[in-house]
């Protein structure tokens, strides 16, 4: 699939450049931190074994961040982001390198712009997909 | 199949207040601290940084990230029964709505869906109302399921619209 460098010429079918980082406590800690969300099974390995896991999981909090990351990193001064779904499929265990991905889906003009919607998910090494969504994004008219 | 996890009180406030809160306005320190978090371990983008940077961009200044919580730690106001301290008590719900609740072990979050109005900047007093705003239960890998799902409405100190959340929990 073709990559959208500039969302203004944006077509269906073409994907995201991906935000990516490796996960894991240096991560969580951080998030936890400045959303308040000092919580077991994202802080002890045997508290996310309890809750039927591998391990100690991340947040879907920081999931749902990562996935505004990346439209807010394509969309750049051209647009925001006015809709946005996900649903936690999968848990981020320690070690994963996660992706948020997006692909148009959808392009129609609006009075107020042009509206693209847009297929997104968090993935985990080897393509596992974690956490699929919706994105909406408004692009300005061109000045 | 199991009993039913939704009792006759817990179907009955559906619909009902859980919570309303109001925040300390927000700064830019806020802003910045949440930004360094979720871009971890790359620098964030300036315009989270810098008001002078930001001030040439598309908000004319700083603007929070969209998925930015002003409601951390502490908040102004709050109205309601408060939540337990822990952030994933099972039956949080039911202690804010002062129901006998349904005594499970564990809660995740399963899923969120927001529409976004106007972003928060540094100064802004953020007003949230939370509501009940279903059950359902379904079988999953790790036995019965109950979906919570709770509607938060925010709106900024002139009464305008910033966001609606429609959360999921998962409760087994």
């Amino acid at each position: 699939m073709p990559q959208a460098d500039d969302p203004h010429t944006a077509r269906v079918g073409d994907t995201l450049p991906p935000f990516v980082r490796k996960t894991g406590f240096h991560n969580w800690n951080r998030y936890a931190a400045v959303n308040y969300e000092f919580v077991p099974i994202h802080m002890d390995d045997d508290a996310g074994r309890a809750a039927g896991y591998p391990s100690a999981f991340g947040m879907g909090n920081l999931q749902w961040a990562y996935l505004h990351n990346l439209l807010r990193g394509w969309l750049g001064d051209t647009g925001r982001i006015t809709r946005l779904s996900v649903q936690f499929r999968a848990a981020n265990v320690k070690g994963q390198t996660v992706a948020a991905r997006g692909e148009v889906t959808a392009v129609r003009d609006e009075p107020e712009g042009r509206v693209l919607e847009l297929k997104v998910w968090t993935e985990a090494d080897h393509g596992q997909t974690l956490a699929p969504g919706r994105a909406s994004v408004l692009i300005d008219p061109r000045p | 199949m199991s009993k039913s996890y939704v009792s006759e009180a817990m179907r009955e406030a559906v619909g009902r207040r859980l919570r309303l809160q109001v925040s300390y306005p927000v700064s830019e320190s806020d802003i910045r601290k949440w930004a360094l978090a979720v871009y971890y371990p790359r620098a964030p983008p300036q315009e989270f940084i810098d008001p002078d940077y930001a001030r040439g961009r598309r908000w004319g200044g700083i603007v929070a990230p969209q998925e930015f919580n002003p409601f951390n730690w502490v908040c102004a106001c709050s109205e309601g029964i408060e939540p337990p301290a822990q952030a994933d008590a099972p039956d949080r719900t039911e202690i804010m709505l002062g129901i006998e609740p349904p005594h499970l072990h564990f809660q995740l979050n399963g899923g969120l869906e927001t529409e976004y109005g106007e972003p928060m900047r540094p100064g802004d007093v953020i007003t949230s109302i939370s509501r009940l705003a279903g059950y359902y239960e379904r079988e999953g890998r790790l036995g019965r399921m109950l979906f919570t799902l709770t509607e938060d409405i925010w709106t900024n100190q002139r009464g305008e619209f910033v966001k609606r959340t429609l959360s999921t929990g998962i409760r087994y």
